[in-house]
């Protein structure tokens, strides 16, 4: 059994199809929800964990892709160029775990790697672009 | 007991001088009480460290043999604007590369120059007899430039608005990233510190005032472009909105990118994070009751984003207090809140400030002439001739 973690991006018109549904069903992979950003009529995301045999894995990619869904590996990792860092507060507003924060006294951010999810939304928000992403 | 300028100059100058920043006067205050604060402090200073897209700086490049008069200029292909005299030219932060787009700009060329790196610049002209040549070009640096000076003309802005957007997709905009559904709040101030919360009504800065600028000393030029001081108000006197501005001027040869970094706001563009402190000379009570004032008691509002027009829709007014506590609840939803401007560079140069004064090496001044308080901001009409 092994794990990916994927991005899932839906283009609008299958937002509404049970994706989700069918790699479970058809191919019978475990999976776990740890982001999604859907809205009907609009490009969709979806962090998932896949489990399951390689093979299974695969088909289920493949599956996916037939029916037009962008995948991607999640980052595998984010890294902080602290000397860059100008300490604002841009990408803690886009943390949805708080993995990113000021801290109330340095007033400098703090990156917890534990509570992190990869999911990416803090990519690109940076101005003085001190944050990269490894995909 | 009322002090002036020049008696805490010479308190300055003897190393005398009792200095805080603005975060530390607000418990100085509370534990020794208006009376006595007024009493013991001298001088307060500010400070903010925030994305300001009105700055840029004037260039003199000096003349070639035979000579230019530089009619078209580009530096590391970033135009710069360079319709003055033959070898004069401005590049504002915010203008983008020909060749690189929004990976390069104005704001990146001025840091590639305080950095000491080479820059390429490139000019075309139509020729004349007194400048017959048509084209150069060349490698500068800033050491070669004859003067280099930022002149920023909207900075320090007295609050800000705080953005969010309620549509359905991620919005890229000059208050950064912001995520659908409210899905984040990115604010821009001091608060506490930032300059213009700390005097509201300008009594002791205006036009001349000696300002911390970049890592260097510059001066208040001018009141800011957009300076709107007539915003409702607080009863502390701080505006509940954008208000006043100030124009800065400083020698672009003394900076260093510690504080003037250049940014990028993706999908956005390019700005400057510029570093600005503001010393406040601590005159009598009424001084002390404006610079105590906490991020607690100092508001803004929050406006969609989303809805691309001048007015847009507001989701409430809230203290810098809520915005720094790192969420605010809207509509029964809690929403993360970021800032833009960075409160730890913006106490660090409050900081620096506060130590040049310790050591006697900045004077206060008095500004030669007052900001103006009765200025109002326009709109742009879209009107023929015959409608004026």
């Amino acid at each position: 059994m092994v794990s990916r973690r994927l991005v899932l991006t839906f283009p609008e018109k299958i937002v509404t199809k049970p994706i989700t549904y069918r790699l479970v069903k058809d191919f019978d992979l475990q999976f776990n929800i740890l982001r999604a950003e859907i809205t009907a009529d609009i490009e969709g995301k979806i962090l998932i964990e896949i489990s399951g045999s390689k093979e299974q894995i695969e088909q289920g990619i493949n599956y996916l892709e037939s029916e037009g869904i962008s995948i991607q590996d999640a980052s595998k990792d984010i890294i902080i160029d602290i000397d860059k860092c100008i300490n604002c507060g841009v990408c803690p507003s886009l943390c949805m775990t708080q993995a990113l924060e000021i801290d109330s006294h340095t007033h400098c951010l703090v990156f917890d790697k534990n509570k992190c999810i990869l999911c990416g939304f803090c990519e690109n928000s940076c101005p003085v672009n001190a944050i990269k992403l490894k995909i | 007991m009322a002090k002036t300028i020049e008696e805490i100059n010479e308190k300055i100058k003897s190393g005398q001088a009792v200095v805080l920043n603005a975060e530390e006067i607000i418990g100085y205050a509370a534990k020794n009480g208006i009376k006595n604060t007024a009493k013991k402090i001298d001088v307060v200073t500010t400070a903010t460290f925030g994305p300001m897209c009105s700055s840029g700086a004037f260039l003199n490049f000096g003349h070639s043999d035979p000579p230019i008069k530089m009619q078209k200029v580009w530096l590391n292909d970033v135009p710069a604007y360079a319709g003055i005299a033959a070898v004069d030219a401005y590049i504002g932060v915010t203008e983008i590369s020909e060749t690189e787009g929004m990976n390069y700009g104005g704001a990146y060329v001025i840091q590639d120059l305080v950095e000491e790196k080479p820059v390429k610049l490139r000019a075309t002209s139509y020729g004349t007899d007194c400048y017959p040549r048509k084209e150069i070009e060349s490698y500068i640096t800033l050491e070669n430039l004859n003067q280099a000076y930022l002149f920023n003309p909207r900075n320090v802005y007295q609050n800000y608005a705080a953005a969010t957007n309620s549509s359905s997709r991620i919005i890229y905009t000059y208050m950064g990233k912001l995520m659908p559904n409210i899905g984040n709040i990115t604010y821009s101030s001091a608060g506490q510190l930032s300059p213009l919360f700390n005097d509201p009504y300008y009594r002791t800065l205006g036009i001349g005032t000696r300002v911390f600028l970049g890592g260097a000393q510059g001066y208040i030029a001018w009141q800011g472009t957009q300076h709107n001081p007539e915003k409702e108000r607080h009863p502390n006197g701080t505006p509940l909105s954008p208000a006043g501005t100030l124009a800065l001027i400083g020698d672009l040869k003394k900076m260093n990118t510690q504080y003037l970094r250049a940014a990028t706001f993706f999908g956005y563009g390019i700005t400057m994070y510029v570093g600005v402190g503001i010393p406040i000379p601590v005159l009598d009570e009424e001084m002390v009751e404006f610079l105590k004032v906490s991020d607690e008691e100092l508001f803004t509002e929050i406006y969609d984003y989303s809805v691309q027009r001048r007015n847009k829709p507001s989701y409430g007014r809230v203290s810098y207090g809520q915005l720094r506590s790192g969420s605010i609840a809207i509509k029964g939803k809690k929403v993360p809140t970021g800032s833009l401007s960075s409160y730890s560079k913006a106490l660090e140069i409050a900081n620096l400030l506060k130590e040049w004064i310790q050591k006697g090496s900045f004077l206060l001044s008095n500004p030669v002439a007052p900001l103006p308080f009765e200025e109002k901001a326009n709109v742009l009409n879209i009107l023929g001739r015959d409608e004026i």
